[in-house]
Formats: C-alpha cells, sequence, structure tokens
C-alpha cells in the first residue's frame, strides 16, 4: 500500500539548487579574476619597482666594463642587440611562413595526407622546448652549416662556425614559424570566398587572385603574425644561450657574424650573476620593465589588429 | 535516407582544388609548386631538430665514448711504430690539427698524456667509463659512500653522469606547476566560455592570453625575487629556491596554454548542447559542468597534456627559481634541478665534443623526445574530439 512515488524533478526554487549554481559561478567566475590578478601583480610590481631606475642616460648607454654598477651602466647594447636579432629573423621567418600559409589555406585539400603531415609538423614544431631549439641551432647552425662554410669559404679559419647574431635570428625563426603560420592561415581564412571567385570570374588566373586580391585584403592578419612572432622571440632567452648571446661586449656588433649582448640575457646575468644584490635591483627591474614594455606594446598592437580583423570579416559576411 | 544528389563539395574544396596545367601557364604552375616545396618547410625542420640533436649524442647512445679519469697509455718510443690515423685519434686532434704538427709537437703531446697518466687518482672509480647506460641510470656505490646513490656531478675528477636526479627535478616541478595551473585555468575556461556574459569574454579572453606574452625570463625573474620571498613567508621552508616555487612560476607560463586549449574545445560544443540541458530546466552551471564540460573532456585532456610538455620543457623559470642542486630527492620543498636548465647551465662551459657534452646533447634528445609524444597526443586528441563534434551537430 504505497503512493506512487513522486517523479525524480529538480525543485528550480529549492535552495540547493540557486545556491549551487550560484556558487560555483562564482567560484570559476574568481578563478578567472585570480588569473587576472596575477598579471596584473607581475606588472605592478615590475612598473613600480622599475619606473624609478628608468631614464634616457639608461637606455642609451654603452656600459663599460661594469654591468653591475647602477651610477655608469646602460642597457643600449642590449636594446640593439634585441632589435637587430628580432629584424634578421622576421626577413627569414615572415616569407617562409605566410608561404606554407598560403599553400595551407589556398592550394591543399584537407584530406591529403602531405597536408596532415605539414599541420602535425607545425603543431609539434609549436611544441618544441626552447632550450632544445638551442641546441639544434647549436648542433646544426654552427656545427654543421657554419663549419662546412668555413671549410669551404675560409680554408678552416673560423668565422661562421661559431655563436653569432645570424645563427641566433635564424635558429628563433624557426622557432617562431608556427606562430606566422597559424596567424597567417586565420588572416587568410577570413578573406571571403565571394573575393576570389569574383576575381576568377573577371578572368584572373589562381596565382594572380591570391597576389593582387587574397593577400592584400589579409595583410593585417600577416602583420599580426609577424607582431606576434616578434613579441614572442624578443624575449626568448634559452634558444640564444649557445647560439650567440655574449655576456659582455664592448662594441655594439657590426657584422652578422658577431655575438650581440641581449635584453633578456642581461635580465638573468643581472639576477643571478651580481655581487650586490641590493644595489642592483633597481637597474634590474628597470631592465625588466624595458623587455616589458617592448614585448607588451607589440602584444597589445597585435590583439586591437585581430580584434579589429575580426569585426571587419563578421560585417562582411 | 539516400540522398537523390550526390552531396556538392564544400565552397573551400573547389577553389582549393584548382590547378592550372603545365602547358597552359607554365610560369604559375612553376610558382604554384615552389609554394608547395617551401610550405615542407615544417616538417623539414622537425626531422633536422631531432637529427641534429641526436647526431651530436650518437657517440653515447652507441658507447664509444670513454670518461674515464685514468686512460691507457701508450710509451713515446712507440709513436714512429703507430699508423697515423690511431696516433691522431689516440692524440684527441682533428685532421687539421693533426696535419698542422710538426713530428716534435707530436712527440711532446705524448710526453704530456704519460705525465698526466701518472698524475690521476688511484682512486677505484678512475678507470670507469661512467657514460654507460648503467652509469646513466641507475645507482652507484662510488668511493666514499656508503650506499649506491644517484649522482649528477660532470666536474670533478671522475664525472658522475647519473641523469635520474634531473628527470626527478623536472618532474616536481612539472607535477607542482599542473596542480596549481590547471584547476585555475579550466576553471576560468569554464567561466569565460559557457558563464560569463559574451561582452566580458572579449575582454577576458586577451589579458589571459597576454599572460602568455610575458617572456620566461621575466616571470622567472618575478619567481626569483618576489615569489619566494612570499612563499617562503607563508610556508617557512628552508631552502628560499626549490621545486616548489618553481613550480608556481611555471604554472604563471602554463595558464595561458591550458586555457587557451580548454577555452577552445569548450566553444567548440554545439550550442545546441547547451540550449537543450537549459530547456530541460538545468541551470547554466548544471549545463556547463553535466552537459558541455563531458562532451568537451578529451578537449581538456589535450590541455593538460600540452601543459605537461610545456612545463616540461620551459628552461629561464627553472633556471632561476629552482635553485639548482642536483639533489635526488622527492621532497617538492628540497632545491631541484631539472633537464632544461642543467642543459642551459651546463652547456656554455663544456668542451665541445667531450663526454659532457654528448651527454647534454643526450638529455636534450630525450626531452624533445617526451615533448614530440605529449604533443601526438594532444593533437590526436583534438582530432578525433573535433570530428566527433561535427558529426554529431
Amino acid at each position: 500500500m504505497s503512493k506512487p512515488a513522486a517523479p525524480n524533478t529538480t525543485d528550480f526554487q529549492s535552495k540547493e539548487f540557486r545556491f549551487s549554481s550560484f556558487f560555483f559561478t562564482g567560484l570559476t567566475g574568481l578563478a578567472t579574476y585570480l588569473i587576472l590578478a596575477l598579471l596584473a601583480v607581475i606588472l605592478v610590481n615590475v612598473v613600480i619597482h622599475g619606473w624609478p631606475g628608468l631614464s634616457w642616460r639608461f637606455v642609451s648607454t654603452i656600459p663599460k666594463k661594469d654591468v653591475f654598477d647602477p651610477a655608469t651602466t646602460g642597457i643600449l647594447p642590449m636594446i640593439v642587440g634585441t632589435t637587430i636579432r628580432v629584424i634578421v629573423m622576421t626577413i627569414f621567418v615572415l616569407p617562409v611562413g605566410v608561404i606554407t600559409a598560403v599553400y595551407l589555406t589556398e592550394y591543399a585539400r584537407n584530406t591529403s595526407r602531405v597536408t596532415r603531415i605539414i599541420r602535425t609538423a607545425v603543431n609539434n614544431l609549436a611544441g618544441v622546448p626552447s632550450v632544445v631549439f638551442g641546441l639544434f641551432g647549436l648542433g646544426f647552425f654552427i656545427n654543421f652549416v657554419g663549419h662546412n662554410l668555413d671549410l669551404l669559404l675560409n680554408n678552416g679559419e673560423k668565422a661562421w662556425g661559431q655563436p653569432s647574431l645570424i645563427w641566433a635570428s635564424l635558429t628563433l625563426a624557426v622557432m617562431t614559424l608556427p606562430v606566422v603560420i597559424v596567424a597567417t592561415e586565420e588572416a587568410l581564412k577570413s578573406v571571403p570566398q565571394g573575393l576570389r571567385e569574383a576575381s576568377l570570374a573577371l578572368g584572373a588566373t589562381k596565382l594572380k587572385t591570391i597576389i593582387k586580391i587574397v593577400l592584400p585584403q589579409a595583410l593585417p592578419g600577416i602583420l599580426t603574425g609577424g607582431i606576434l612572432a616578434v613579441s614572442r622571440a624578443a624575449g626568448e632567452v634559452a634558444p640564444i644561450l649557445f647560439t650567440g648571446v655574449a655576456y659582455y661586449m664592448s662594441n655594439l656588433p657590426t657584422h652578422l657574424t658577431d655575438q650581440f649582448m641581449d635584453l633578456g640575457y642581461h635580465v638573468f646575468v643581472l639576477s643571478t650573476q651580481s655581487p650586490n644584490i641590493d644595489q642592483t635591483q633597481p637597474i634590474l627591474y628597470a631592465t625588466v620593465l624595458v623587455l616589458l614594455i617592448l614585448t607588451f606594446a607589440l602584444n597589445i598592437v597585435a590583439i586591437f589588429v585581430r580584434s579589429r580583423m575580426r569585426r571587419h570579416q563578421r560585417s562582411l559576411h | 535516407m539516400s540522398e537523390p544528389f550526390p552531396k556538392p563539395a564544400p565552397v573551400t574544396q573547389r577553389w582549393q582544388g584548382i590547378q592550372r596545367g603545365k602547358n597552359r601557364h607554365p610560369f604559375e604552375w612553376l610558382v604554384e609548386k615552389m609554394i608547395f616545396l617551401v610550405s615542407l618547410t615544417a616538417i623539414l625542420m622537425v626531422f633536422l631538430i631531432f637529427a641534429f640533436v641526436t647526431r651530436e649524442a650518437v657517440p653515447i647512445l652507441f658507447g664509444q665514448m670513454n670518461s674515464a679519469a685514468k686512460q691507457p697509455v701508450i710509451p713515446v718510443a712507440e709513436m714512429d711504430k703507430m699508423p697515423p690515423e690511431v696516433l691522431r685519434n689516440y692524440l684527441e686532434l682533428t685532421r687539421e690539427e693533426f696535419a698542422s704538427m710538426d713530428h716534435d709537437t707530436r712527440q711532446l703531446l705524448m710526453q704530456t698524456k704519460v705525465d698526466a697518466a701518472k698524475d690521476v687518482s688511484t682512486d677505484k672509480d678512475a678507470s670507469l667509463n661512467t657514460t654507460e647506460w648503467r652509469y646513466l641510470f641507475l645507482p652507484y656505490q662510488w668511493t666514499g659512500y656508503d650506499r649506491p646513490a644517484y649522482i649528477w656531478q660532470p666536474v670533478s675528477t671522475i664525472k658522475k653522469y647519473n641523469i635520474v636526479p634531473l628527470i626527478v627535478g623536472s618532474i616536481k616541478a612539472t607535477v607542482v606547476a599542473l596542480l596549481f595551473a590547471v584547476p585555475l585555468a579550466l576553471a576560468a575556461a569554464i567561466y569565460v566560455s559557457q558563464l560569463a556574459r559574451p561582452k566580458f569574454k572579449e575582454v577576458i579572453k586577451p589579458a589571459i592570453e597576454l599572460l602568455s606574452g610575458v617572456p620566461s625570463v621575466v616571470v622567472g625573474f618575478f619567481a626569483l625575487i618576489v615569489i619566494a620571498t612570499f612563499l617562503q613567508g607563508i610556508f617557512g621552508y628552508e631552502s628560499r629556491l626549490n621545486a616548489f616555487v618553481a613550480g608556481i612560476g611555471l604554472g604563471f607560463a602554463i595558464i595561458p596554454v591550458v586555457f587557451s586549449i580548454a577555452e577552445d574545445s569548450l566553444t567548440s560544443v554545439p550550442r545546441s548542447y547547451t540550449q537543450a540541458a537549459l530547456a530541460l530546466g538545468a541551470s547554466r552551471w548544471q549545463a556547463a559542468w553535466q552537459v558541455v564540460l563531458p562532451a568537451a573532456i578529451p578537449g581538456v585532456f589535450a590541455a593538460i597534456v600540452l601543459g605537461f610538455g610545456r612545463a616540461m620543457g620551459e628552461t629561464m623559470i627553472v633556471l632561476l627559481a629552482s635553485g639548482n642542486a642536483s639533489i635526488m630527492s622527492w621532497d617538492i620543498f628540497d632545491s631541484a634541478r631539472t633537464i632544461t636548465a642543467t642543459i642551459a647551465a651546463e652547456m656554455g662551459e663544456v668542451v665541445a665534443g667531450g663526454d659532457h657534452y654528448r651527454i647534454l646533447f643526450l638529455i636534450g634528445a630525450m626531452l624533445f623526445v617526451v615533448t614530440f609524444f605529449s604533443n601526438m597526443a594532444a593533437e590526436l586528441v583534438m582530432e578525433r574530439l573535433k570530428r566527433r563534434l561535427e558529426g554529431k551537430a
């Protein structure tokens, strides 16, 4: 003698129901804000401690011997070294990355095996540890390419077969290749299909369409890829440790086979090799601030261009 | 239900399928072929990385190196009877160096060898080749130790190259990083993709991506200067720099990775799933937690695997914040030395082509293999997920 069991439904007005929903939404929201807070803490800390140490003299001085003396040191050679190495890198990585992306979006059939292998390789390249790129630069560019260039051009005298600007830049170019490819692909995909068809209908060939219509349309996105690659490379230290960075140089690099000083590496040097930590802390913070300004400015430009591109794309479709 | 007409190919497929014959447009045909060749660069690079990092480690892999402190000596008088090639190898010279030396210089080198052999310690371990596999991976009771131990001590008379302490160091830091970063990043991914208002989402996504724009040397510096002191104040452990601090620093670096992959896969779950759940009376949270998350769980797995690979391979943060003492210990509050930090710190001071140099390349190659397979696993899982969701949608 029992009543049929009540259907097992949720009481939407019940306290538990509203509470669990509210509680977990709040909890995940909290995690999100915590991540943002961590970012903010880093930025605020660096800006507060770095700003007082920053001066025109500091960024425009070539240090004489003692890089740890706050009164006389400067970071001009590091800024120059970092800038040159990312420029040389861009010259190599941009064409290769853009052409690969053009192949992947405009020519490759998604089902073909080669396309899938290329995509897998790109994804894998993005996940290779940065220090392994450093080993690769040493083992391939310096010990193999450089060494053989010396044998061919210099009768075995060492000029190419040692750490230098060119090899560090090439190593970074290999490392940032996936960044450029992925960003360019996204940019190419955002170009409306109708533009391609219209161009074909007017009698242009496929290659002409790509060069004259698709690429110009995708230019902002391609530049974003370049900027992201530059910002990623500017902050990387591990790949250049054995491929070209110098602890100290009295002159600016003048040739591609010269070694160079570097902002990120200088941060490492100042944090670990300083004889007096309290004394060098201001210049350490100032150097970090300069590096952050450099990479963040680039990142923010990239994010801005990209969001504009997405809005533009939505209005076209 | 069979369709009366074959399905038209997707629009992109038709455009991508356009190919010009080489007779009609020979120039364009050539350019298109070259575009294809250039696009193979990525494959070539992955191959070259593997080939050239391993190449430097080959003599270790095949047991051709001998790191014994005490090497067999040949008396100077034997010199003229030796074939030049054998003599060159014995003196450890390159071909060019050997060719540029006259008879007397070579004789002097041989004499130096004989003299050096007299000075070498009489330690029983002096004649061991420490680059053999068992010394790399198994504990060994070195002279002066009361029991077998795992020791990484590459700069000493008897070079000890046991890799196990480095692997343990890497794993410790990585596990701490994952425990710290994965819950945070996952919660944030659920919030941003399912619960937050779209307006808010457009602000917060780039902000978290900005975190990945912070150079790792800056994160390392921050961990070294600020986090280390802060955490020591809370936990009161002994050594200021340790695997725990390094792990928290690593967490900063992998949060954006885990977040963006997880957010991507959560967003790729069709809207209809959520809508159906909401229509049945579920709350937004229930829809997200019980419907969307289970559907996207392979993506979450991929995010964690990629985070693992990134944490294992990160260099500057652990180099700065882990303390770098190669102690064999599972205690996360002990100073630790990771694989990556070892390569970065020691490569600058080794003799090119020597056994220490080759061991560093060997552990680099091991690292490459580990990250390669975790990347492959993550990619496979993601691809399956995409296909499944598209099939159901």
